[in-house]
């Protein structure tokens, strides 16, 4: 049954996953708000892919409840996967297919009718002034391009929430700043963006921040309320005050 | 079903673009049947052999000219000293000796029984056999033919053989090696491509992403298995024109039937690469498991060595092996015009192999984990 989520896209209660005495996410909870854009921090080996591999229906919880664009992950995962995007560190596009091929594959894949795969294959490659590359190899682009082309196709079918997992991660600065364009830009359009990062700078982006350590949600709120809170000027000391306990 | 149209679409696209393996795929039917055609053969012809003639007599030169006019001999030497033969042997510049005794002709006239002595190379013991058993012919036809010669007599003996070959009439080798070759190659494309390609998705992280998008189990599992399925037909096409045209092969069964068969049978085998798919998380992987199998189901498939010579708990080990049946199968109707009636238990059998093997897989491929 789809939930009526109100205002929240994200309903996370009590989420625990175990792999035997290992506690990988210890009893989380949070709500994510429809158009926020949610950042969900931590060190390596926080818990933080496996708390969003569990929100995208990859992984199934050992206890607790996750609600996902108004479908419970456990009982409704085909329904959370057709109504998320998900973009992950491990660079997901088909380097043997061309953009367009790779965008084309994607839309099929989420019910695009014939019609709207290729408008919706001249828009995406119009916005991102790719038009040169259309006919290019995934595998002959640069990190950056692959990256941006990535974020496009995992919004291919205009989900209302999309998880980034490490986007940014490997890519100049200056390839960065626009990655947090084109996020912004997907974000004033309603779309809910969750993302991981482990670049502290672009916590600062984010409308709220969470921050897991060992398992747990130590802290979540506003960058600005955070910094307050512990009476730092930036998310890094915020990050290593709470790291250190 | 539109999804899997989106599915195949990617995966001939790759396939097409995938330079060396388009490369195998077409130059492989060419060398597999047509080199294995005729190298691999058990026939056991130009044997060497080392003829020691001390007596040089007529006698002597009648009987080491039937050995040179046989096809089976090779007369490598021939001189009248024991010695040099056994260094040929130990060489193994000859596969046998010949010693004939120094009064061949003189004792035979005298009505004295006289000995040939054969030594054998039987490292190989097939062979040794054979040899010892054509040398035996040859030696028999000889002693026959003097035996009239000089009393006037024929030897009748009481009981004699008259005999026809059947379904390869000039027992060709090929013709009986052929279609099990055919087998061989349809099988590898199967099993091999279909766990690599599955296999390689997981290596670039690619499948992770198609994890998180609606696609179903059996869409992916179709997109992935249908492409080779055609790709395996194509090959078994191109290999039944070879056998055809070079090896001259006449098909007495039905095509249409190795055709149903070869569908169930893909089916099977598909199935296996599925499975080793999702057993590994490395091409390397992959690749190792499917040789292990390969391996032993190549040399316990009858195609080299009959599976009746095998010790009885082998035999039972080759029921479980998808390709002992192909290839009886393929001899059976193609050799030997078998119908559907004669091959019916094969049918029932490879197609519960594939039903088995196929619910195994997918029961072992999982979107979700834990």
């Amino acid at each position: 049954m789809k939930k009526d989520s109100g205002n929240y896209i994200v309903e996370v209660e009590n989420l625990t996953k175990k792999f035997g005495s290992f506690i990988a996410v210890d009893n989380i909870s949070f709500k994510v708000k429809k158009g926020e854009i949610f950042g969900f921090l931590g060190a390596n080996g926080a818990g933080k892919t496996t708390a969003m591999k569990m929100l995208t229906g990859l992984l199934n919880p050992s206890s607790g409840k996750a609600i996902v664009a108004g479908w419970n992950v456990e009982t409704n995962p085909d329904k959370v996967k057709l109504n998320i995007g998900y973009m992950s560190q491990k660079f997901s596009l088909y380097d043997d297919l061309r953009v367009n091929e790779n965008i084309r594959l994607y839309a099929g894949i989420y019910g695009l009718k014939r019609s709207e795969i290729k408008i919706k294959i001249n828009k995406l490659i119009g916005e991102l002034g790719m038009e040169n590359l259309r006919k290019k190899l995934v595998g002959d682009l640069p990190l950056g391009w692959k990256q941006k082309l990535a974020f496009a196709i995992s919004l291919v079918h205009e989900p209302p929430v999309v998880f980034l997992d490490e986007p940014t991660s490997g890519v100049d600065p200056i390839t960065r700043r626009q990655f947090w364009e084109m996020i912004y830009k997907a974000s004033s359009e309603g779309t809910t963006i969750f993302v991981t990062t482990h670049y502290l700078d672009e916590a600062e982006y984010c409308t709220r921040a969470s921050i897991m350590v060992d398992g747990q949600i130590k802290a979540l709120d506003t960058p600005e309320n955070l910094k307050n809170r512990f009476e730092v000027d930036n998310m890094q000391e915020v990050f290593v005050k709470l790291a250190r306990g | 079903m539109r999804t899997i149209l989106y599915i195949l679409q990617k995966e001939f696209i790759q396939i097409s673009r995938n330079r060396l393996m388009m490369g195998v795929l077409f130059i492989m039917p060419f060398f597999q049947l047509i080199l294995l055609g005729y190298a691999a053969s058990f026939e056991v012809k130009n044997l060497n052999i080392h003829i020691v003639d001390p007596d040089k007599s007529s006698f002597s030169s009648d009987l080491i000219s039937k050995f040179s006019a046989s096809s089976y001999f090779n007369v490598k030497n021939l001189t009248n000293s024991h010695k040099l033969a056994m260094e040929d042997l130990e060489k193994g510049k000859v596969d046998l000796i010949m010693e004939i005794p120094k009064d061949f002709e003189k004792d035979f006239i005298n009505g004295e029984k006289t000995n040939i002595y054969l030594s054998i190379d039987a490292v190989n013991g097939v062979k040794a056999g054979l040899a010892n058993a054509y040398a035996g012919m040859i030696i028999k036809d000889f002693n026959t033919d003097i035996f009239a010669k000089y009393t006037g007599r024929k030897i009748s003996l009481p009981i004699g053989i008259t005999w026809s070959n059947w379904y390869n009439k000039h027992m060709v080798y090929s013709t009986f090696m052929v279609p099990g070759i055919l087998v061989l190659l349809v099988t590898m494309i199967a099993v091999f491509l279909t766990a690599i390609n599955i296999v390689r998705e997981k290596e670039i992280g690619t499948i992770e992403q198609l994890n998180v998008t609606p696609i179903k189990k059996s869409q992916f599992i179709i997109g992935k298995l249908f492409p080779f399925l055609l790709i395996a037909f194509f090959e078994l096409s191109i290999g039944l024109i070879i056998a055809k045209l070079v090896f001259n092969l006449h098909y007495e069964g039905s095509l249409i039937l190795v055709y149903s068969f070869t569908f169930v049978y893909l089916f099977a085998v598909l199935g296996i690469g599925l499975f080793i798919s999702t057993l590994s998380n490395t091409q390397q992987q992959a690749m190792f498991i499917a040789y292990f199998i390969f391996v032993i189901f190549i040399l316990m498939s009858g195609l080299f060595t009959p599976i009746e010579s095998m010790p009885v708990w082998a035999q039972k080990i080759t029921w479980f092996n998808p390709i002992k049946y192909f290839i009886e199968f393929m001899r059976m109707v193609l050799l030997k015009g078998s119908t559907f009636a004669d091959v019916k238990n094969h049918f029932i059998i490879i197609a519960i192999y594939g039903v088995i093997l196929n619910t195994l897989a997918v029961w072992n491929y999982r979107k979700v984990s834990g």
